[in-house]
């Protein structure tokens, strides 16, 4: 019995199918903001699956968490997000590898209506037998994408040049998921 | 379909007013005009008036029940100072109430248009109110008309002269009627211009 309080990385992505525990999984992303600090955001709910070393994830845009309700409520319009037409923010893979520990995931993000290619880049843990004889896994992936490209563009120019919004976003994943054996 | 325009201007017979009337000539089908007539009355901005007094101002009544009936609001501004007249975002500032995502201007499609007797138009006010539309929550139509030398601009029967003008003027109708109908299906006149 192993005394480690962390499993290794895989060498490849396992077979099956794998649910997201939306409990101990966050999906964040994080902006400069006003040329100097980071504003983050994540996404209470959440769902997605691995199967079969296809991975796919659901955003509820609603579900973002925000410490400010006039700031929610100008992510929420059409100036961001556009809760109303587009509540929902999909990823679906169309490739996953780990090679050389590094788990790649190419894919398209559709987010208002747009769909972009991305490739994030991470870690895959695991499996491990955790409480309850569940297999687990454990997937980290981050990626940087264009704000403008995803169509959320908005920015606010400074009174001495520059701008409050920077023009990329990191957008990071780290997701628990358990084998689903219910078959 | 019913759009509610709001002019920027108090004068009865303003340019601006005088857009909004030919913009009504040039309306998509089945689509009714509605005119805000009640910009003077609405009362000056004081969140105290919202927070501890409990509303009760028929100004500001008015203007939320027009909006909430409205399914696009059409925005003719005149510029004052290089910027949008202090009556006109007065009740922006109001319709943004209480917070962007629940105002009566949220989601709402809106597009700005405006005239002015100098020769840019009232750019600079259209610019800043769509910016202020943005931030209070609504639906904002990304395109412009600018029409300049307004006391020039319009032919006797009230239709904008120049037939360019005419033409983007319904490019826009039609894109802010379609943004009332769920989405964006009317063409994309965000590259031409007005001369």
């Amino acid at each position: 019995m192993t005394t480690e309080t962390e499993a290794p990385n895989a060498t490849e992505v396992p077979a099956g199918r794998w649910n997201v525990d939306p409990v101990h999984s966050v999906v964040a992303f994080s902006v400069r903001h006003m040329m100097v600090g980071t504003f983050r955001g994540e996404f209470s709910e959440i769902e997605g699956t691995l199967t079969d070393g296809k991975l796919v994830g659901r955003v509820q845009v609603g579900s973002l968490q925000v410490k400010d309700e006039n700031l929610k409520g100008h992510l929420f319009s059409p100036d961001f997000f556009d809760l109303e037409r587009y509540p929902e923010i999909v990823y679906e893979s169309s490739s996953l590898t780990v090679y050389d520990g590094v788990l790649t995931s190419t894919g398209t993000l559709t987010l208002k209506g747009i769909h972009t290619p991305v490739t994030a880049t991470g870690r895959l843990a695991g499996p491990a037998v955790a409480l309850g004889e569940v297999s687990k896994i454990g997937l980290d992936l981050e990626t940087t994408v264009d704000r403008e490209a995803i169509g959320l563009g908005w920015n606010a120019p400074l009174p001495k040049g520059g701008f409050g919004l920077g023009s990329t976003v990191t957008i990071s994943v780290t997701l628990e998921l358990a084998l689903d054996d219910e078959d | 379909m019913r759009v509610l325009g709001i002019i920027g201007s108090l004068r009865a017979e303003s340019h601006n007013r005088r857009l909004l009337r030919a913009a009504a000539g040039q309306l998509p089908p089945d689509t009714e005009l509605v005119i805000f007539e009640g910009l003077k009355s609405v009362e000056p901005f004081d969140e105290r008036d919202e927070h501890e007094n409990g509303g009760g101002m028929p100004g500001v009544d008015t203007l939320f029940a027009a909006i909430r009936s409205a399914d696009a609001i059409l925005f003719v501004t005149p510029e004052y100072n290089g910027s949008i007249p202090g009556v006109l975002k007065n009740a922006v500032d109001w319709a943004s109430r209480p917070t962007s995502a629940t105002s009566p201007l949220a989601n709402k499609p809106v597009a700005v248009i405006g005239a002015s007797t100098g020769s840019f138009g009232a750019v600079w006010a259209q610019a800043e109110l769509r910016k202020a539309l943005g931030l209070a929550g609504a639906r904002v139509l990304d395109h412009e008309l600018a029409i300049p030398t307004a006391h020039e601009a319009f032919a006797d029967d009230g239709r904008l002269a120049r037939a360019a003008a005419r033409r983007r003027l319904g490019e826009i109708l039609e894109h802010v009627v379609a943004e009332a109908h769920g989405g964006p299906s009317a063409p994309d006149v965000r590259s031409s211009h007005a001369p």
